[in-house]
């Protein structure tokens, strides 16, 4: 069987490969190495792109001397930076939450299973419905919210009409789709691999409740964390689009357009898909920079 | 049933449980409810939030006609039922394409030996640390301008003109054959993933290799041995890849925002938005249809429950 023929099958493997690598170049790869070249450039999508070299990110990070100080090249930009990061919030949030349900339900208590599904619920209707949902409770004249707060004798709030209100809206229902799901899961099957004798050996050595979770479960649980902690980073980009899409359009005045929000104002809505594009390598930077932060400083090393 | 100090953790439990149900129960109510949805009338306690007093159930029927007029005279104004017609269309193409593809590539990647394979398998995998905002424009640059340069290629198909049913130009468009505004668009760059690929070769790895190697020294092709012998020795990893695909398909937004202007290429999550337009949001109805648009959900998650459980946990447990 060592004959020479046998230790390649290219021609098979080409005919196997050959649908998926057509459509990976042409719709992944090929998009990738464009928009390497089109962050550098000016582009309205009608004329052919002309290059500007840095002139993107020198606009989108530069700052200018003016008479009253220095001056951001472009004072949305950072704005939009800030609303990212407070709509990062979720992620640190959701993994504290999701944690304790987790600890909680891996207790062995009764209908465990009922809770896990209830829990769980929310995260798999994961969508357009639920936005529209929320942005019913959060009406300022027929939401569940105003009525709840109607009968306590407390004044009514505009929530996602309101910009200092929908950031925290936002959070809330962020949180409510995602507190029970993929995190709750990954946790509940990450505590069934820590070793009971780790606890035993703590609960020997006089370790209460909580130094047994901080020493023993907490580390035990590194790999999962991480591996929530990115996996969110990457999706929490992702939301922040349809859910200001769908609920707020980004306002009240850009309180909740984020970055990926504004690529897509940037590039659709004033054609400046040159400048877009350089957005979308700053995001894919900061996703980088914080998933290495974050493993160096977890000592992970699976992902 | 004894009690122990454990049972006490029955009552926050109990309690999260109503919380994260409610909303879903509101969605459900209020549906029902009366038109424009003043949640609570004059003399109503709060209970009538989850219990109106007259369910109207010909709510759905007005959802899936489209009667979303306030004015019941007004004909109908948003379609419904191409909308869904439209998401359903798009997410099962995707759902089988993606499947396929990725899962005679992973044959590939797992199965055979061939130089270069893992120096493109780590391309692939490269890609995956990149966002979907990166390669945004340039699908869309790519959209625009397919249709123009096929035309040049091939001059003797119209590619950019609008195809209707039949000939009549009053039926409802079926978009271009490439480009924006067609099904091309909302279909065609989603067939094959990098992420599909490397999800169904980790499962492969795990398939014993004798299994195939058997087949392949009884003189079996290499495309019976991965139709009959691979593929169905992999169902669960088909089934895991699948459900995450269709419910990745059916909740898209961006693409489909970016691609479609004509209202009749409109999945669900744009089409749900004509229902605000019509002045005023009629909560009722959109409830309804929002609750229309989780049904395929959850059928799908039931169905597929425990390949949906298993993939959220691959790759993020050892062990």
């Amino acid at each position: 069987m060592k004959a020479r023929g046998m230790s390649s099958d290219l021609r098979p493997a080409m005919a196997f490969l050959m649908p998926n690598l057509i459509g990976f170049l042409v719709f992944t790869a090929g998009p990738i190495l464009a928009s390497i070249y089109l962050c550098f450039t000016s582009w309205d999508a009608l004329q052919p792109p002309h290059w500007i070299g840095l002139g993107n990110f020198h606009r989108l990070l530069g700052f200018h001397s003016t008479p009253q100080g220095w001056r951001a090249g472009d004072p949305d930009f950072w704005r939009y930076l800030g609303n990212t990061f407070y709509m990062l919030l979720v992620l640190p949030l959701n993994i504290a939450g999701s944690l304790a349900l987790a600890l909680v339900l891996n207790q062995r208590l009764r209908f465990q299973a009922f809770y896990r599904l209830v829990y769980f619920l929310p995260s798999i209707l994961y969508g357009v419905a639920i936005f529209f949902l929320w942005k019913y409770m959060f009406d300022p004249n027929y939401g569940l919210f105003n009525a709840l707060l109607g009968r306590m004798g407390l004044p009514p709030s505009r929530w996602l009409e309101d910009a200092r209100m929908a950031k925290p809206a936002l959070i809330f229902m962020m949180l409510w789709l995602t507190i029970g799901g993929a995190s709750m899961i990954i946790y509940l099957a990450a505590l069934q691999t820590v070793p009971e004798e780790l606890h035993e050996a703590a609960r020997m050595d006089g370790a209460n409740r909580l130094q047994q979770f901080w020493h023993v479960t907490w580390p035990a649980l590194k790999p999962a964390t991480f591996f929530i902690f990115t996996m969110g980073l990457i999706a929490n980009l992702q939301w922040n689009f349809d859910v200001a899409y769908i609920m707020t359009d980004g306002g009240p005045y850009g309180a909740t357009t984020t970055l990926v929000f504004y690529l897509y104002l940037k590039a659709y809505r004033f054609f400046e898909m040159g400048y877009a594009s350089a957005i979308a390598w700053i995001l894919f930077a900061i996703t980088l920079a914080l998933t290495l932060i974050v493993r160096s400083r977890s000592g992970e090393t699976t992902l | 049933m004894k009690f122990t100090a454990r049972s006490l953790w029955h009552v926050p439990l109990l309690l999260f449980a109503v919380t994260m149900v409610m909303p879903l129960a509101l969605m459900f109510t209020t549906s029902l409810g009366t038109v424009r949805m003043a949640l609570l009338g004059p003399g109503d306690s709060l209970w009538h939030v989850f219990w109106p007093r007259v369910w109207h159930w010909h709510n759905y029927a007005d959802v899936w006609n489209g009667n979303v007029g306030l004015d019941a005279k007004v004909p109908a104004q948003v379609d419904f039922i191409r909308y869904y017609a439209n998401s359903v269309v798009v997410a099962v193409c995707v759902t089988i394409g993606n499947v396929f593809t990725s899962a005679c590539a992973a044959y590939a990647f797992a199965r055979l030996r061939w130089p270069g394979r893992d120096r493109i398998f780590l391309l692939y995998l490269a890609t995956m640390m990149v966002p979907a905002p990166v390669t945004l424009i340039p699908q869309f640059a790519l959209m625009k301008h397919l249709s123009d340069s096929l035309q040049v290629i091939a001059p003797f198909i119209n590619w950019s003109g609008l195809r209707y049913f039949g000939t009549s130009a009053t039926a409802p468009l079926l978009g271009r054959l490439v480009g924006l505004d067609s099904y091309f668009a909302l279909i065609v760059p989603s067939l094959c993933t990098a992420y599909g690929t490397f999800l169904l070769r980790q499962f492969l790895l795990t398939i014993p290799r004798e299994l195939d190697e058997a087949a392949r020294i009884d003189g079996a092709t290499h495309w019976q041995t991965f139709s009959r012998i691979i593929l169905p020795l992999a169902r669960p990893g088909l089934a895991t890849l699948a459900i995450f695909t269709f419910m990745g398909a059916w909740s898209a937004v961006l693409w489909p925002v970016v691609v479609t202007n004509l209202e009749s290429l409109y999945t669900l999550p744009l089409g749900m938005q004509e229902f605000q337009a019509q002045g005023g949001t009629q909560w009722n109805l959109m409830m309804g249809a929002s609750l229309l648009m989780l049904l395929p959900v959850i059928v799908v998650f039931l169905v597929g429950q425990r390949s949906f459980i298993r993939g959220l946990t691959l790759g993020a447990v050892k062990g």
